[in-house]
């Protein structure tokens, strides 16, 4: 038994989740990304004296949207507060968020997960429920560029472009046991959110990001251990691996015969470990108070149902109608709702009348290659899911062979066209006329006396070889069921003829 | 709920004052006095009464709000104007990160 099995781990998360507003949620400043710092400013988003926040329409339905998804009560009236602290990148020194009386409570969420094993692999999925205590409304804070400056050794740089974003904080309970389970539960947010047109989902923009509470205790006990907060887990990979680390050197510490105390602590990815977070800033007494200058939120059920109702079939749900539906594996489900754009695209394959399988595997195999070397996204492929599924057509009604149709979809997704336009062309169609085939048959069978002489002595298992010489004669568009066919009769015959 | 000059100088601490001596005592007697008065209410009866949040009518909720239209921001150079300090179109602070 390793030290690892005598502790459970306790991680309790909280994302931030920039919702897609075309403007800030207080004042009509843009919320675009990578624009010159301090560009998008006004005097209530630079906290000037006076100014007087006035709350964004769409950021109360996006953040609904994403309540509603995660299962959370949304309550009819929710306060905003100030929580107050001191830190250059928060012009106002204080932060406009909501305390008590949040916008919404008590969520629920189900995820899939699994450890990996060395190589990143998941081993087994299963299901896990995962609460979550509270989403909430807030503004974001400024970004302060603490380092890459030929002064940063003394000075701090910030730009309040993101202040007064709108975000939604999402706080689970201490529901997760391992590293995995937590990393399972943000991809799960994430692509529920993307699901549901609420946020990008792009960690590398900080439009979703995360901060953990990890602590570990001895098993089976009922007290949670010492509590430590995470900071700056921006990106999957740095998310399980500052938790994986961090739990160790809890346990390691508790090992030691060392104590842990209650701090913050930053994951530093170049070193690859956590570090204190000191900052001569930090204050951890909020003094939160009921915001005077923004009315208590209201909102009336018929509203909430309106919301409700706009809400598409969630990831999750309908991952597991494509398994009943259409037959598909787990895993192959899970690729194909991986986004909605997906999902719709295979969908509407379908709907053409193609077989669901057999749609599922061009997109799985072909397209996904097709759209992932090219680097584009499904929503903006050239192949439409009528013209793949003209070309699937085709190949259950025999006019091209499967082997074919792979370069067909190449040639599709470069030009655009439909695969019969291709086929045409190109001079594609199968060869399906035993009158056209025979004689090239014929060719290949006197070309190799010898193979045909091994044949007919009992190693049928060169009848492959002629079908690969078959193939190659014709260029891949002989139809392979009938060549192995007349294969068949004639190496039959030719023997008993002699 | 008596004013000590311990919760002064937290106070104090939180909204990055500095106080001389006199004036903590200054502050924790007139502190206190003001909680005194306000402490007055702790007479009424407040059992069955929602605590008020915020002073407007409930009827202001929908017209205090928005639509999401982007609006003319100041842009970078009239932002910083009044900066006391400013760098690359940045605001520069003296380092807060130890």
């Amino acid at each position: 038994m390793t030290p690892r099995d005598k502790y459970e781990v306790i991680i309790g998360l909280e994302v931030h989740a920039q919702l897609k507003t075309k403007s800030k949620i207080f004042c009509g400043c843009s919320t675009a990304f990578g624009d010159e710092p301090n560009a998008n400013t006004c005097p209530v988003c630079l906290g000037l004296p006076g100014a007087l926040p006035v709350l964004n329409r769409e950021a109360i339905r996006l953040a609904a949207k994403a309540a509603l998804a995660l299962g959370c009560r949304i309550n009819p009236v929710s306060i905003f507060a100030r929580k107050n602290y001191f830190y250059p990148d928060l012009p106002k020194g204080y932060q406009i968020s909501q305390y008590e009386q949040p916008f919404s409570e008590h969520g629920e969420v189900e995820i899939m997960t699994s450890e990996r094993d060395e190589r990143g692999r998941p081993i087994q999925w299963r299901r896990k429920v995962i609460r979550l205590t509270r989403l909430h409304i807030e503004e974001d804070a400024g970004k302060s560029i603490h380092d890459g400056l030929p002064d940063s050794a003394e000075a701090s740089y910030v730009d309040l472009n993101r202040s007064g974003v709108p975000l939604v904080e999402i706080v689970s309970e201490p529901d997760f046991r391992s590293s995995w389970e937590a990393y399972d539960y943000v991809q799960h947010l994430r692509q529920t959110l993307q699901y549901i047109d609420v946020c990008e989902g792009n960690m590398e923009e900080g439009n979703l990001r995360c901060d953990a509470n990890v602590s570990v205790r001895p098993k089976g006990a009922t007290e949670y251990g010492t509590k430590i907060e995470l900071k700056n887990l921006n990106s999957f990979r740095f998310l399980q691996r500052a938790l994986e680390y961090e739990v160790h050197r809890q346990i390691e510490v508790l090992e030691s015969g060392g104590e842990l105390r209650q701090e913050t602590r930053l994951w530093n990815e170049r070193e690859g470990k956590t570090t204190v977070m000191r900052t001569k800033e930090y204050a951890h007494d909020y003094r939160y108070f009921p915001e005077p200058d923004l009315p208590p939120l209201i909102l009336t059920p018929e509203w909430i149902e309106e919301v409700k109702r706009e809400l598409p079939e969630l990831p999750g749900p309908r991952r597991q109608r494509f398994i009943e539906q259409y037959g598909l594996s787990f895993e192959d489900a899970t690729t194909l709702t991986a986004t909605r754009s997906m999902a719709d695209y295979y969908e509407a394959v379908v709907a053409q009348g193609v077989e669901a399988r057999a749609a599922a595997n061009w997109i799985l195999s072909e397209l996904i290659y097709l759209l992932r070397s090219s680097g584009s996204d499904i929503s903006a492929c050239p192949i439409t899911p009528p013209h793949l599924a003209g070309m699937i057509k085709l190949i259950s009604e025999g006019t091209i062979s499967g082997k074919i149709a792979k370069t067909v979809i190449q040639e599709m997704f470069q030009t655009g066209k439909t695969a019969e336009e291709v086929v045409k062309e190109k001079g594609l169609v199968q060869l399906s006329d035993p009158a056209q085939l025979e004689p090239i048959i014929d060719e290949v069978l006197q070309a190799h006396p010898d193979k045909v002489n091994a044949y007919r002595g009992g190693k049928v298992g060169l009848l492959g070889f002629f079908v690969g010489q078959v193939m190659k004669a014709t260029k891949g568009k002989a139809n392979p069921q009938l060549v192995n066919q007349l294969l068949r009769e004639k190496l039959a015959s030719s023997s008993s003829s002699e | 709920m008596p004013i000590t000059e311990r919760d002064v100088e937290k106070i104090a601490e939180l909204a990055h004052l500095e106080l001389t001596e006199e004036e903590k005592a200054l502050f924790t007697r007139q502190l206190a006095s003001i909680v005194r008065y306000v402490e007055k209410l702790n007479e009424l009866d407040t059992e069955d009464v929602p605590p008020m949040m915020h002073a407007g009518a409930e009827e202001e909720a929908d017209y205090a709000q928005r639509d999401d239209e982007v609006l003319a921001s100041l842009g970078q150079e009239t932002a910083l104007a009044n900066a006391p300090d400013k760098a690359r179109g940045f605001f520069r602070v003296p380092r807060v990160i130890e």
